[in-house]
């Protein structure tokens, strides 16, 4: 009989998780975006001969949406597909 | 340095051949399949998440991916790797909002989403011209470097190439629908993994296998200024600008969203984008390798001298590091990356058409089988000789740079739409028709306005808008038009629908 308020938990579950990783995701790109729009010196700065802040950062940010979609695969696998075969069953 | 390109390459011709008979026999296979609309254009819904996740890596890792972004990098360094990152980091955004609600509320189209709970025709017919502004502009893209490739390899005309290209493509798509396409698909970003992996290995054999000692080598060469940010994103607003249509527009691009229909459900859908994100994120890493490479080994000069836009630096890299065989073999998957991503937008295109405009406007919703399938046929044929004339007309155009606009018509048009339906109680019709006709009209109206066609083209002194990418500001217009519009005018019914979205955007249905 809790079927609707379930349904919502659900709901707001996916959305927080979404939410929360999206703006990660835009936090980190926009922060690099922002550095090669005003701040070029920074990037340009050598961690070692042949790496530059730049080059690293950007690999990074490669390496950054690989770790958060990975987590999020996780959380669905794990936690999500669960609640939603039981929802799927009473319904 | 010199190259063998431009004369006929054995191998190349061979591989090309190899490609085109291997392909069609797919389609023919895919063909006695193809009986139904479900099957045309989402291949019976029973691709797997590893297939899925190839073919949308397929899709993605176009021709302005491995040609222009391995050629920004080699010419400009740094500033080209923007471009390589940005393509990327749109990917997770496709994961988190879009890619398992899509999958479960619609059927075909992005459009079947939007228009859920709303009124059908004013969305169908704004989302479809949304959808065709972005193939067509796509389109463009992949036929001229198609055109460019095959005139530089065989010294065929130029026109001659786009309609040789236009005539395969429209084999695959006509006969062997999504399916051909599919597989298509996967061929293809197999044989370009490949192809990258073996060429970045071959060009950093020559460097200890270490990236650091290649990096190195060329900030020797050039200065270190190629290591950093540089002239190409001169202007701050417009690095910005292009940064924010190409994070936003992966997830409006109708022939990547199609993809999501073709397998069973959103689990599924689900694993596709991480094969898909985990291909495509090897892919740009090997761009930092293939550009850098080909800046050191063969060199700006004779880069530049090829082709001004260095849209030819990696073909050139395959020459010096394997001789004119590995470069012909790198010359086939090339010309095989172009005729897949044109497949796969035609198709697109011809659900847009057929799906929306068609059955669901003109039809209201009622046709059978057969004559959804038969002018879906037509539209593809119709938007194939449309992309032949369209690659023709726009000869000499910069690869890459126009593509970063069908990314930027992408994510004003269809992003803001599409998310707002999914995410908010209150959204409408007339908002959602308002948002993807203002980010439609106003992204072409500031392409038009821009430095590349008031400076570079029409000759102008100054162009009346200052910035090479319009994202920036039709992005959020198309948001605020969208937001504005539903405040202002609530619609019950669409509020009333979106417990029931909500419901199936979750669980899906039972039929599969």
């Amino acid at each position: 009989m809790d079927a609707p308020d379930d349904l919502k938990h659900l709901a707001a579950a996916r959305w927080r998780i979404a939410i929360g990783l999206t703006s990660t995701m835009i936090v980190l790109y926009f922060g690099f975006i922002l550095l090669v729009a005003f701040n070029k010196p920074v990037l340009a700065t050598p961690i070692r001969p042949g790496l530059s802040l730049g080059i690293l950062l950007g690999a990074l940010e490669i390496v950054a949406a690989w770790i958060l979609i990975w987590f999020y695969v996780r959380w669905a696998n794990r936690h999500y597909d669960a609640k939603v075969a039981k929802l799927r069953g009473r319904s | 340095m010199i190259s063998s390109l431009g004369e006929p390459n054995l191998i190349a011709i061979v591989g090309f051949f190899v490609f085109i008979a291997l392909s069609l026999g797919i389609t023919i296979l895919a063909a006695r399949r193809t009986r139904s609309a479900e099957h045309f254009y989402a291949a019976g819904r029973k691709i797997t998440g590893f297939q899925n996740g190839l073919a949308l890596a397929g899709d993605y890792m176009s021709a302005a991916s491995f040609l222009g972004i391995a050629g920004l990098v080699a010419l400009s360094g740094f500033d080209g790797l923007i471009y390589s990152i940005g393509f990327l980091v749109g990917w997770p955004i496709v994961m988190f909002l879009i890619a398992e609600p899509l999958r479960n509320l619609g059927r075909y189209t992005f459009s079947d989403v939007v228009a859920f709970r709303l009124r059908q025709a004013p969305v169908r017919v704004a989302a479809a011209i949304g959808s065709l502004a972005v193939v067509a502009f796509y389109l463009i893209a992949q036929m001229v470097g198609a055109g460019n490739l095959i005139t530089l390899l065989f010294g065929l005309p130029y026109e001659l190439a786009v309609v040789i290209v236009g005539v395969v493509m429209m084999a695959y798509v006509l006969f062997g629908g999504m399916l051909a396409t599919t597989w298509v698909q996967i061929v293809k970003a197999v044989l370009l993994l490949l192809g990258a992996f073996l060429l970045a290995g071959l060009a950093l054999s020559r460097f200890g296998f270490n990236p650091l000692t290649l990096f190195e080598a060329a900030a020797d060469q050039y200065g270190a200024g190629v290591l950093g940010p540089g002239g190409l994103v001169s202007d701050p607003v417009d690095a910005v600008s292009l940064g924010l249509a190409l994070m936003l527009g992966t997830a409006g691009l109708p022939h990547i969203l199609m993809r999501f229909y073709t397998v069973p459900d959103a689990p599924t859908a689900r694993t596709s984008v991480s094969y898909a994100t985990a291909f495509i994120g090897v892919f740009y890493l090997l761009t930092f390798i293939l550009g850098f490479g080909a800046m050191v080994i063969v060199g700006q000069d004779t880069i530049r001298g090829v082709d001004a836009g260095g849209n030819m630096a990696a073909l050139l890299l395959a020459e010096a590091v394997g001789g004119p065989g590995f470069m012909g073999f790198i010359s086939a998957v090339a010309f095989a990356t172009i005729l897949a991503v044109v497949a796969g937008l035609t198709l697109a295109g011809a659900a847009a058409l057929s799906h929306d405009l068609w059955v669901n406007v003109f039809r209201g919703g009622h046709a059978s089988d057969h004559e959804q399938l038969r002018v879906a046929r037509v539209s593809a044929a119709v938007l194939g000789v449309l992309a032949i004339l369209l690659g023709i007309a726009f000869e000499g155009q910069n690869v890459a740079y126009m593509v970063g606009l069908a990314f930027a018509i992408a994510a004003s048009a269809n992003f803001p739409a599409l998310v707002l339906s999914i995410f908010w109680r209150g959204f409408t019709t007339r908002a959602a028709q308002l948002s993807m006709l203002t980010g439609t009209l106003v992204s072409l109206l500031l392409i038009y306005l821009s430095p590349a066609i008031q400076v570079d083209i029409l000759g102008n002194a100054e162009a009346i808008f200052p910035l090479r990418n319009p994202g920036i500001v039709s992005i959020p217009l198309a948001f605020l038009v969208a937001v504005v519009v539903a405040l202002w005018r609530p619609e019950p019914e669409a509020a009333a629908g979106f417990a029931e979205l909500e419901r199936r955007a979750l669980l899906g249905t039972d039929e599969h």
